[in-house]
Formats: C-alpha cells, structure tokens, sequence
C-alpha cells in the first residue's frame, strides 16, 4: 500500500505555508476575515434574539424558536442560492452589485449562522432560572444589566453558539463559491481554494490549507473553550 | 448604619394570572422596623405578593406604599429602596465578595468603598475573610448567609425573604432562623418574610398574614394569630386544634367567664360581656387527670373530656379530648402516658388555668 500521496503532500504543504507564498497567505486572511466578520454579525444579532426567545414569553415565540432550530439544519449550498439569486442582476438586491464580493460571502455566512447563534442562545439562556433575574433585579439590577448577567451565567451556550456558527461557516463551501464565485486574490478562501487546488491536482496545496483550516478551527476552539471554563475556578468541587 | 426604617403598606393589590389564579389582598400595613410573615401553603401566592411589595412585578390593580408614598418597579430609584433574599441563593459564578459587591457595583460606589462594606457586611454573617472564596465551594448555609449579606450590604429599608431558609436541613435552619431573627431585629429593616413554617414565622415576625388561595384568612400579631385560629382551615394548617367559639357571661377584676354551649371556661382578660370570643389552649398547657388528686389543683378550669384520639407528635403524644363542643389538645410525655394508661373512648378530666386560655374576639385577626 503506498502512502506517499499524503507524505508528499504533507512535506509540500508545509513548506508552501512556512514560505510565506503570498497567494496562499491572502486566501488564509480572506476565510479569516469573512468568517470572522459574518461571525461578529451574527452574534450581533443572534446573541439578543436568543436572549428574547429564551427568556421572554410572547406569541409567536414558539413558531420563532421552530425557525430558529429548522434553520440550524439549512443547507448553505440553499443559502447560497437564495443569496445569488437576490444578489444577481435581476434580482432584487441587483443594483447593490455586490454578488462575487466578499461583502456577498459575510452575508450568506450570516445566514447560516444566525440560527445556530440564535438556537444555542436560546436555550442556553432559558436555563438560568427565572429568580436569578428577580435576585438581580432586587439588588438593583436594570433590564439590561439583569439580561447580561443571564447572558455571563449561560456563557458555556454562548460560546458553544459562537463555536458552532462559526465553525459551521469557516468550513462551509458551497454558499461562498455561489455567491464569491472563487475569484483568486479576491473572493477565493481555503475551502473554494481546497476544491479548486484538487481538481488541479494540487494535492500539496489543498493539503496545507486544510492543515491551516483545521488549526483555525482549533485556535477559535481552544479560545472559546477558555472563556466557556472561566466559571469553573468558582463553581467548587461540590 | 442603615437610614430610620420605613413603613410598608400595600393597598388594594389585585393580579391575575393565565391560569385563572388570582391575587386579591386587603390592605396590609407593615409597621417601620418591624417582620410581617406572609404564612401559607404552597400556591397561596406568597412569593407572588413579596414580588409585588419588592417592587419586583408590577401588579394590575393596587399600590405599594413606602412611607405612604406610592411606589412603582419602573422607578429605578424606588426598586433601590428593597432587596431580597430567595429560597436559594442564587449566587453568580465569582467569588463571595464579588457576590455580595453585585449591587453596590451597581451603584457605581468606589471601590474602596466596596471593599469595605463587604468586608463589615461578612463580618455581620459570619463569613470574615471569605471574600476570595468561590461561591460554589460555600455550603448551602454559608451560601445562604452570602445571599443575606449580598441583600444586608446594600441597607435596604425594605427586605424582601422569599423562604431563604427552606432548603436547610433542620439543625442548619434552626441555628439560621435565630442568626436571622438577631440580625433583622438588630438593624430595624422592614422585613416582609414568606414561609410556610409557622414556628419560624413565629420566631422572625412582629406580625402573621395567613395566606390562602390568592387571599388573607388572618392577620395580626404573631403569638395571637398562632395561638387562636380564626377558622378550622387555619388550624389545619397550623396543626393546632381549631379554636373553639364562645360569648363572655361575666367579667370581674380581670377574669372572664365564657360559655361554650354547655361548657363554661374562665380565662384572663378584660373584654364587655355579651362579646363573642375565639379561645384556645395550647396542648402543652392542659394537664390531664385519670384521677383529681385530693388538693384542688390551682387550675381554674376542669372538663371531663372524652378521649377521641391519641397520637405521637414527636417525642411526645397528643391527646384530643372532647366534651359539648369544645375540642382541647394535651401534650403528653411517654412516661406520663404510660402511668395514665389511657386509650381512645376513656373519659379523664382536662384542667389549664385561666392564664393559659387565649381569647381573641371573634373576627379579631381575619382580614377583611
């Protein structure tokens, strides 16, 4: 059995990464900058929706929640095509000509990840108990400040929410190839990047981006597991 | 030093719920300095009402009034005025201090400041030095005790004491209740305090509001509210023999003579004659007689009861006796019930002196 396709791609994706190929490195900060802002975003919006669907009652907040939970599975080759057809020419968001723009990739990425932020959100902060936010409210607590410290006590969901939506579109392809188009040095990120170099039977450089792709993911990870156990040191033994 | 304590009054407070519950309180007066106990069995909407007078909900219909002057949630300034203490502690994921500085951060206090009002505060609850301490590492009663101090550090001139100590096992709770009581009593707080427990109402309160059903059964002060229940429910639910009804016959130099159908009862008190009275005596009081002794006992009652029932409460026995109406409890060690050797049917002779009858007139303490 020969193994040599991988060693040798190994030995040839490492040493493109350590050489500092300006190509390579522009496609690793494209991913990083879109996935990193669409994450921003989605927080943004996903992490105050997620506190409203968790620890408000209203109506219509059910049929929110089932949204939010559906949208958890939504495809991004879908999201994709929902976004290109809006974006394209004749589509209603046309004349903001911004389909093969990155701005076009944070979108569809927002999208997919919004639900995933909004779900984890939710039910994360649905399980602080109620009379946490009266105990606040009686030490003075405003609203506000009653639903930050909600947010603080659930923080282990919130950043399982922020390593979910981001994970989710950092590694995603198909929305970002539809709606970037993989233009090299502008819209091409690891994994249209990765695709693209296996066909061309680049196997050295797919492998060295997806080497780079998964210790984002890693780092990402190792620091949103920091800030998840950062309450361990006072939660005790018990 | 906590500011001159404030006087509470809730006034017409009404509030419904999706589930068809509904509040419905009389007017309630909390004296300034003083504990009212909100006394009930679960769902009598207890905690809904402390939320209400803490400022926590708004109600539908109704005011909170501090020092007569109505108060809402929405004023921010008004909230600052209460702090609570839950059945749990509800401790945030930091250390002690950090716990009991949440609300004086709030306040925007400098940190100096901060620290030094926490540090008195865990001095005041007996946790000195716990401040770097994890708040997960406490024990229920230690963490019970930061919840106070969180709540104490503040100097609310109203607290609010939703069953804080509920979740105690029985020592814990007992030595908590009279560490409680020293401090409420030391510091003059206006304490509304919700329970279930009536030995520990008694122990903490000024005063008893008896709850039931989104509604006041009773009100007034706490040994008279216990001592004679204004209805048979009331009495269930303390465990006590209901109070029984009568009329006072006579009156002279401070000793009443009461009927009770039949059955005459001489208590202490000076009440008009012809006024319809509630009266009841504590078992521990009774003393109970296969055979009177030949000296007259100083006791100026004496029933011949019969015997309807006989059961351990505790360490010792309660025995119900009954003659004509009235319906009397006698609390009796083992070793007295063995020389008694009575059971159920036998009739024995009940005698409690004058002193140990407590009469309210009827209505008294039953809230409007």
């Amino acid at each position: 059995m020969d193994w040599s396709i991988y060693t040798d791609a190994l030995v040839e994706g490492v040493e493109l990464l350590a050489s500092g190929a300006a190509d390579i490195w522009i496609i690793i900060e494209t991913s990083f900058r879109v996935s990193g802002a669409a994450t921003l975003v989605a927080l943004g919006l996903g992490v105050p929706l997620g506190v409203l669907l968790g620890t408000r009652r209203f109506a219509g907040r059910r049929l929110a929640l089932i949204a939010a939970n559906t949208g958890m599975g939504l495809p991004p080759v879908a999201v994709g095509l929902v976004v290109a057809m809006g974006l394209s020419r004749r589509g209603p968001f046309g004349e903001l000509g911004l389909l093969y723009t990155n701005n076009a990739m944070v979108i569809a990425q927002v999208l997919i990840a919004l639900p995933l932020v909004v779900a984890f959100t939710a039910a994360s902060v649905a399980a602080v108990p109620r009379q946490l936010r009266l105990q606040a409210r009686s030490l003075g607590a405003s609203r506000f400040r009653e639903l930050v410290l909600v947010v603080g006590e659930a923080r282990m969901g919130v950043a399982a929410a922020v390593a979910a939506g981001f994970g989710a579109i950092i590694s995603e392809v198909g929305a970002v190839q539809m709606v970037g188009g993989n233009i090299a040095g502008d819209t091409r990120v690891m994994t249209t990047a990765i695709v693209q170099f296996t066909r061309m039977g680049r196997y050295g450089q797919a492998l060295g981006l997806a080497l780079m792709l998964l210790g984002m993911i890693a780092i990402v990870n190792a620091v949103l597991v920091i800030g998840q156990t950062s309450a361990e040191r006072y939660e005790g033994r018990r | 030093m906590n500011e001159s304590p404030v006087e509470l009054e809730l006034v017409g407070i009404e509030h419904s719920f999706r589930s068809g519950f509904r509040l419905s309180i009389p007017p309630l007066k909390v004296p300034a300095g003083s504990t009212l106990a909100l006394l009930g069995p679960s769902g009598a909407g207890k905690s809904t009402l402390l939320e209400i007078a803490g400022l926590l909900e708004t109600p539908e219909s109704g005011e909170v009034r501090v020092d007569g002057v109505a108060r809402t949630p929405r004023d921010r300034d008004s909230r600052r005025l209460t702090a609570a203490v839950f059945q749990r502690p509800y401790l945030i994921k930091a250390t002690v201090g950090e716990n009991v500085a949440y609300g004086l951060k709030l306040r925007k206090m400098p940190r100096h400041e901060i620290n030094e009002r926490v540090a008195d505060m865990l001095a005041v609850v007996g946790l000195s030095g716990f401040e770097n301490r994890a708040a997960g590492e406490l024990s229920g009663g230690e963490a019970q005790r930061v919840a106070l101090a969180r709540a104490l550090v503040l100097r609310p001139r109203l607290l609010m004491l939703d069953e804080p100590l509920s979740s105690l096992d029985m020592m814990l709770k007992r030595r908590m209740q009279r560490e409680f009581s020293e401090i409420l009593r030391s510091r003059g707080i206006t304490t509304l305090y919700v329970t279930h427990d009536h030995d520990e109402a008694l122990v903490l309160a000024d005063r008893i509001a008896i709850m039931r059903d989104g509604g006041v059964v009773a009100e007034g002060s706490a040994e008279e509210v216990v001592a004679v229940p204004q209805d048979d429910w009331t009495a269930l639910f303390l465990g006590v023999e209901p109070a029984f009804v009568g009329i006072v016959e006579s009156q002279w130099a401070g000793l009443l003579t009461i009927r009770v159908g039949d059955t005459v009862i001489r208590a202490s008190g000076t009440l008009e004659v012809g006024t319809h009275v509630r009266l009841a005596v504590r078992p521990e009081d009774v003393t109970v007689w296969t055979q009177m002794p030949q000296e007259a006992s100083s006791a100026r009652n004496r029933l011949d009861v019969k015997v309807t029932s006989l059961h351990r409460s505790g360490v010792s026995w309660t025995m119900v006796g009954a003659v004509d109406g009235v319906s009397l409890a006698a609390s009796i060690s083992d070793a007295a019930m063995l020389e008694l050797g009575v059971s159920a049917g036998d009739t024995v002779a009940f005698t409690f002196k004058a002193t140990a009858v407590r009469v309210a007139r009827e209505g008294a303490y039953k809230s409007d």
